[in-house]
């Protein structure tokens, strides 16, 4: 188990490292700030003097060393555009972004398993047929039209639900939840299931092919021969045999929703990460560009370790590994 | 049940108990594939019986159709194969025309099943003993613990070593041998009057593979279970059979006690596999091997689907086709022991 924490930690380092990289990169080549930050008017001591609190005039290799200690410490210096803390102003980003992914995974979850199984057990019923067709919409329709096509609908037609916003906050600590007041859960159901939408077909194809995998093999033909009822084959022996490759691609796809609300925060102007680094891009907002890569990268890196877990805990043959 | 019919009677074995009806009695099965170029028949007019307390070999080339035999008798024959003629009485009750649900409740209680790989029969994710104990709580009234206690049982009764300890295991921590006698405890969990064995030897290590038949006509004997016993390996029928059945391309070819099968084999065929045997080598007349393979599903010959190998062949072989009759010791379908020409 140590030797497995070890590995891990140094695997999890060295990815960090390569990502803190690129968000160096794009720190320096991107553009001046200096003249990104200063109107036209600015005299030179003006910009020497920025430049250096900026720490622009170093050499490359300290800039990277300073930016990596920096980051390490939650430190990505100061915004650009509005001179406050990179990392205060995420902060205060990211629980909307959070709760956004987290509803979106649960949406593609309780609905993608059931969907899966009921379309790999009942093969060539109309409603399965009807599953698999419309998982077919799903997946070629873009996140945006599926956002607006939602808004026309439940907000402008129906006016069921806000278009666009969180509604109300309530802070807990430092984070705040949309969750626990009415008007914040009715805000989160557009964007979640925009944003779920395609989630939900993953889950449903990946189950699927999972289930008709595993009702082959031959344990279940057996189980069958134990005379257990077809529910139980299904829905205890079947369906756990399944949920490994779901638990993988669910954890992984948690990272790539945090990317895709990009486009959904935009479209409902949802006050989370997405949206501030899209404003950040607008503007070569350079810190706040590369605090998001770094902090996307170590939620994708902490998935990862989460999933080796889980998978230990859903499957014995992994639990006993080092013996 | 007190009646005895004459076929009890003949079974003097089974004179102690009272239970009149074999474990298994196949009339007539037929088995069909419907494919998109004309149906498949895969079993051919398969009539065979268990008795209880006996144990049933039946051999033949891969491709015979003992599998296919063995899944129809359990219900377990994948769609579109389905049972096209013949009846299946599992311990005097009709079991082909059940239904799925009714079905559930016959497998595993009435007839249980050990299938050749033991590595993959048993679900990786639960514990040996969450499986033993769904399974008899599935078909007893026992409580949890009380299923726990049989479970415990189970494991000592086929040979497992320390039970307390491996029934909290899972089957990855088990050897193929152990895993094995793990399937055998599940098949056994409520006592069925019938197990279908589909080679449960062939995966295993030849010294193992003793071990598990011995245990298996151990159990047979005790239990007076009967069992069907598939292989291709007629010397795991002669240590552990006590009739066998031989089949080709779908049918019967020969049956009858497994000394004059081995010894005093009737049909070409039989005596080409017997001759496959090298423990058995030492006989003069052994030398003579099966040239050819068997005929494909789609592409079986005319008449005796054994007259293309057939050392014996003549031209009523290719044209008509032979039914199981009376031959020495044993029961052969050759023209050979019909008496007119072949
Ligand atoms: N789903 C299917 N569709 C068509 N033909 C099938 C199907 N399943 C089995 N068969 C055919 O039925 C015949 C009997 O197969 P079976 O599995 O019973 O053979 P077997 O005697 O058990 O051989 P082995 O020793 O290889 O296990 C074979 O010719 C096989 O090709
Ligand atoms: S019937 Fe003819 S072909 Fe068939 S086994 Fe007998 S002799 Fe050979
Ligand atoms: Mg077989």
């Amino acid at each position: 188990m140590l030797a497995f924490l070890i590995k891990r930690s140094a695997n999890a380092i060295f990815v960090m490292l390569s990502v803190s990289f690129i968000a160096f990169m794009i720190f320096r080549f991107v553009g001046d700030p200096v003249e990104l930050m200063l109107n036209e008017q600015a005299t030179q001591e003006q910009r020497d003097e920025l430049r250096n609190r900026l720490g622009l005039d170093e050499p490359f290799i300290v800039q990277f060393g300073t930016f990596v200690s920096n980051a390490a410490q939650g430190d990505f210096g100061i915004s650009f555009r509005n001179q406050q803390d990179v990392l205060g102003m995420i902060a205060e980003r990211f629980p909307a972004t959070f709760e956004l992914v987290i509803v979106a995974t649960l949406i593609s979850l309780v609905a993608g398993i059931p969907m899966g199984v009921i379309t790999a057990i009942r093969r060539q019923t109309w409603y399965a047929e009807a599953m698999q067709f419309t998982s077919i919409i799903g997946v070629s329709l873009p996140s945006f039209v599926v956002g607006i096509g939602l808004i026309l609908i439940f907000s402008v037609w129906l006016g069921w639900m806000p278009a666009f916003g969180r509604g109300e906050t309530v802070d807990i600590g430092w984070w705040s939840t949309g969750l626990l007041t009415h008007s914040g859960r009715m805000s989160i159901i557009l964007p979640a299931l925009s944003l779920s939408l395609f989630q939900i077909t993953l889950v449903m194809r990946l189950v699927r092919a999972e289930m008709l995998e595993v009702l082959r093999s031959d344990f279940i033909k057996f189980a069958r021969a134990r005379g257990i009822p077809a529910r139980a084959i299904h829905f205890r022996h079947a369906l756990r045999n399944c949920l490994m490759p779901v638990v993988t691609m669910t954890a992984m796809q948690i990272g790539g929703l945090i990317a895709f609300a990009l486009v959904t925060e935009t479209v409902f102007q949802w006050p989370g990460m997405g949206l501030l680094f899209i404003q950040a891009v607008t503007f070569v907002d350079v810190p706040i560009m590369a605090a998001y890569l770094c902090i996307v990268a170590l939620i994708f890196v902490l998935l990862n370790t989460l999933v080796d877990i889980t998978y230990a805990m859903i499957d014995p043959r992994l639990r006993g590994a080092e013996k | 049940m007190m009646l005895h019919s004459p076929t009890v009677l003949e079974a003097a074995e089974s004179a102690a108990d009272p239970s009149p009806a074999p474990a298994l009695e196949v009339s007539n099965l037929t088995v069909e594939f419907p494919t998109r170029r004309g149906v498949l028949t895969a079993i051919d007019d398969v009539s065979l019986r268990v008795e209880p307390g006996e144990i049933l070999g039946v051999v033949g080339e891969s491709g015979a159709g003992k599998s296919i035999t063995g899944l129809a008798v359990l219900g377990l024959l994948e769609a579109p194969g389905r049972i096209a003629g013949g009846e299946i009485h599992v311990s005097g009750r009709r079991v082909d025309t059940l239904t799925e649900e009714e079905l559930t409740k016959v497998r595993g209680r009435e007839m249980g099943a050990i299938f050749q790989d033991p590595l993959t029969a048993l679900n990786p994710l639960f514990s040996v003993g969450a499986q033993l104990v769904e399974t008899i709580r599935l078909h007893t009234d026992l409580s949890r613990e009380a299923a726990r206690d049989r479970a415990l049982h189970l494991l000592r009764e086929v040979g497992i070593p320390a039970p307390e300890e491996r029934l909290r295991q899972y089957p990855h921590q088990f050897s193929g041998g152990m895993r094995q006698r793990v399937v055998i405890a599940l098949a056994l969990a409520a006592e069925p009057e019938l197990i279908i064995a589909d080679e449960p030897t062939t995966a295993l290590d030849v010294s193992i593979q003793a071990q598990i038949t011995t245990l298996l006509r151990r159990l047979c004997k005790d239990h007076r279970t009967g069992i069907m016993l598939v292989t291709h390996d007629m010397g795991v029928i002669a240590e552990t059979a006590d009739r066998v059945v031989v089949m080709y391309a779908g049918r019967m070819v020969e049956m009858g006690r497994v000394e004059d099968v081995i010894h005093n084999a009737q049909h070409p065929y039989t005596k080409g596999l017997m001759s496959a045997i090298p423990s058995l080598h030492d006989r003069v007349d052994t030398l003579t091997q099966i040239d050819g393979s068997m005929p494909r599903l789609n592409s079986r010959p005319s008449g005796c689907a054994f007259n293309p190998r057939c050392p014996m062949a003549g031209p009523r072989c290719r044209r008509d086709r032979p039914n199981l009759v009376d031959a020495g010791p044993n029961r052969a379908a050759c023209f050979l022991h019909e008496g007119g020409t072949q």
